[in-house]
């Protein structure tokens, strides 16, 4: 093309969102630390209430800080719009909220985030929304799920802690043929390794508390809107394309354009649910995001490194890594994942259940916590913590075996972190 | 609300509220390939402070039915045929880029239909660029990122929307992607042939608003010269720190300086 081009991945990262503050000329993005914000007059106050002038009213529904995340996250995934949320589980129940009510029903990948899982399956049915979970690595599952009253198809990048690869473009058309959105977590994979826009989804969240972050010091989440999805086509999506009596019956979709969906999730979902972001922790999580693209990179090359010492080791079983050859998704990860499969990985030691707890009890470096896409190591036992709600039959769909680690890698030395494990995996087999 | 012309289904957003027969009107009119909801924040301040607001789709934008109409002269007897359409004798039109075109040519051509013009981000000839045009001409996605680059000052390029949490940029390529193919090559076509802008700048009797802004590389502020000179009853607000896009870059200004501007012709 000829002219000027768009700012690249890593200057976005660094500057999206934010221009030096006109009232400081603070460099840094400033942390408003604040509930509210004084009105010039009395038709300024009506008119941003009323969603006439562009402000910040109330810093539940909206702040400077966060705005600055919102938008950075948007830009770097190649949305219109985001909202950023008090965790990843506050984003999806966001989007799901926005879309539907009672009497609805969503299409789920079965290999799922635990805290996903608990919200499909146990939590939304008794608000009247259902789901069937179906496997992840069998497109036409999803569309043999489908119902007359589905409003949603909702997937992992990477299946959580199998690393089922989605097929994001098969997923997407069965999707848009039965006129509904994808909605993808994309946390494991951030948009330094998957954009799931480019390959087809509507919608996509991150628990930004992870790789986003990089520190794990602060929870949160992100729900962007591609604003690609047509919601006037069909009139499955009533929240978008009917009068609001909330809002003076605004019809979303007619007054915002592509954006209908984030303006909704904001008019009301931030307003009436309020599990809003605080402005420090949108402070904490644009730190992280600053050093994303060169953090990220890091991850990936110390993982690659740790899987092929693992699938060398005398002590492990199998090694679940979607770059491996043996991997059910190898062909499809280095078409939409070419960058890396992620710092996460699963793999099974020798001896079972009983081997597993020896194994994380004899690490020194690896932490034993729920959480990854810390900047540091970490390891835990899925079937007895992430995944303890689900029976022995869920956990065999879901791909967990009951000696199953799950290593998320940091950015230690890959010596040290080689080491660790060569220690724990030593203690294991005693 | 929608409304049929010549038989075709029309678009039109009023701010969610009936025309009220007695109430002055405003008539907003977007431009290439874009449609109504770039008027978002305008359109909305206005229909809730006692005006009829008709922020139209041309034909084959947005939500009106196409197909998109081959020049401005035919756009503006369009815009007179809508306003027939609804019953309203005189507007005021407010045109952005090729909308101000329309909106010009519309004052000068039913000069007893606009009570008062307002031109922004406009220059005349709005000449368009070799690369662009042949990129909209083969509905290549690089007509889209080049308008929406050129169309963006300096600055917001990075973003610091001013409504919390939106990426202009991708709004702005969203919109041009919705546009069916071929409307933005039809849109530009129009802009680049249509001459006659400093005539009809000339035959304008009634007020004229004249809004520019100072990083705007799509309508330079010193291309405008000559239809500055050329407009008898002519205020001129120039944005600062903003581009072609002003309707997201500069909401407020662009309000303000409509308002003030419309105001008076009240008083």
């Amino acid at each position: 093309m000829a002219g000027p081009r768009y700012p690249r991945f890593d200057t976005l990262s660094l500057h999206a969102g934010q221009r030096p503050d006109p009232a400081t000329g603070a460099r840094a993005v400033p942390i408003f630390q604040t509930t509210s914000y004084v009105f010039k007059d009395t038709d300024q106050a009506a008119a941003i209430f009323n969603g006439e002038r562009p402000g910040h009213v109330y810093s539940r529904i909206s702040n400077p800080t966060n705005a600055v995340l919102e938008e950075r996250i948007t830009a770097l995934e190649g949305g219109v719009g985001a909202i950023a949320t008090a965790s990843g589980q506050a984003a999806m129940h966001l989007a799901i909220t926005t879309l539907m009510g009672a009497g609805s029903h969503i299409v789920s990948s079965r290999s799922l985030y635990g805290g996903s899982h608990n919200l499909l399956c146990y939590t939304l049915p008794r608000f009247g929304i259902e789901t069937t979970f179906v496997d992840p690595r069998v497109p036409a599952s999803f569309r043999d799920a489908l119902r007359p009253n589905t409003r949603l198809i909702f997937a992992e990048t990477l299946g959580n802690p199998g690393l089922d690869v989605l097929d994001i473009p098969a997923i997407a058309e069965i999707a848009h043929d039965a006129g509904v959105p994808l909605l993808i977590d994309s946390t494991f994979t951030t948009p330094y390794l998957c954009k799931p826009f480019e390959h087809g989804a509507d919608l996509l969240f991150h628990s930004a508390t992870k790789f986003l972050g990089g520190h794990g010091i602060a929870i949160g989440g992100l729900l962007v809107d591609s604003g690609r999805f047509d919601w006037p086509a069909s009139d499955k999506f009533p929240t978008l394309t009917e009068p609001y009596a909330g809002f003076h019956n605004l019809v979303f979709a007619e007054e915002f354009g592509p954006a209908a969906f984030i303006a909704r999730a904001r008019k009301e979902g931030a307003r009436d649910f309020g599990a809003c972001m605080s402005p420090t922790t949108a402070f904490h999580i644009l730190q992280g995001i600053e050093t994303l693209p060169l953090r990220v990179q890091r991850h990936i090359d110390n993982t690659r490194k740790l899987v092929a010492h693992l699938s060398t080791h005398p002590a492990v079983d199998l090694v679940i890594y979607p770059e491996l050859a043996d991997h059910p998704d190898h062909e499809l990860s280095k078409r939409l994942l070419p960058n890396g499969a992620g710092a996460v990985f699963s793999f099974n030691i020798k001896g079972g259940r009983t081997a597993g707890r020896k194994f994380i009890e004899g690490l020194q470096v690896f932490s034993h916590l729920a959480n990854v896409g810390d900047a540091k190591s970490l390891v835990i036992h899925p079937a007895s913590t992430t995944h303890h709600r689900m029976d022995a039959g869920a956990l065999r769909d879901a791909g967990i075996s009951e000696g199953m680690v799950r290593l998320s890698v940091g950015l230690e030395d890959p010596d040290d972190l080689m080491e660790d494990l060569d220690r724990g995996l030593h203690a294991s087999q005693k | 609300m929608k409304l049929k012309v010549n038989n075709k289904t029309v678009y039109a957003y009023t701010g969610a509220k009936d025309l009220i027969p007695d109430q002055d009107t405003i008539v907003f009119i977007h431009g290439a390939g874009l449609d109504h909801t770039v008027w978002l924040l305008q359109s909305r301040y206005f229909a809730h402070h006692g005006w009829n607001v008709v922020a139209l789709d041309l034909p084959g934008h947005g939500l009106s039915h196409g197909p998109a109409l081959p020049d401005i002269e035919t756009m503006a007897d369009w815009v007179v045929q809508l306003l027939d359409g609804l019953g309203i004798e005189q507007a005021a039109v407010v045109g952005h880029s090729m909308g101000s075109l329309v909106a010009l040519e519309t004052g000068a051509r039913h000069p007893q239909r606009v009570k008062r013009l307002a031109l922004l981000g406009t220059s005349i000839p709005l000449a368009v660029s070799e690369p662009l045009l042949n990129a909209a001409k083969n509905n290549d996605h690089d007509a889209f990122d080049m308008i929406t680059l050129w169309g963006h000052g300096h600055a917001a390029r990075m973003g610091g929307h001013p409504v919390p949490g939106m990426w202009m940029i991708g709004n702005t390529v969203r919109l041009l992607e919705h546009a069916p193919p071929g409307v933005l090559f039809m849109d530009l076509s129009a802009c680049n042939q249509y001459q006659s802008g400093l005539d009809s700048a000339r035959q304008l009797r009634c007020p004229v608003l004249l809004v520019l802004a100072r990083d705007d590389r799509m309508t330079p502020v010193a291309i405008a010269e000559e239809l500055i000179h050329s407009i008898g009853n002519l205020h001129t607000v120039i944005l600062d720190d903003c581009g072609h896009m002003m309707l997201a870059e500069q909401p407020d200004q662009v309000l303000d300086a409509l308002n003030t501007f419309l105001l008076d012709g009240q008083a």
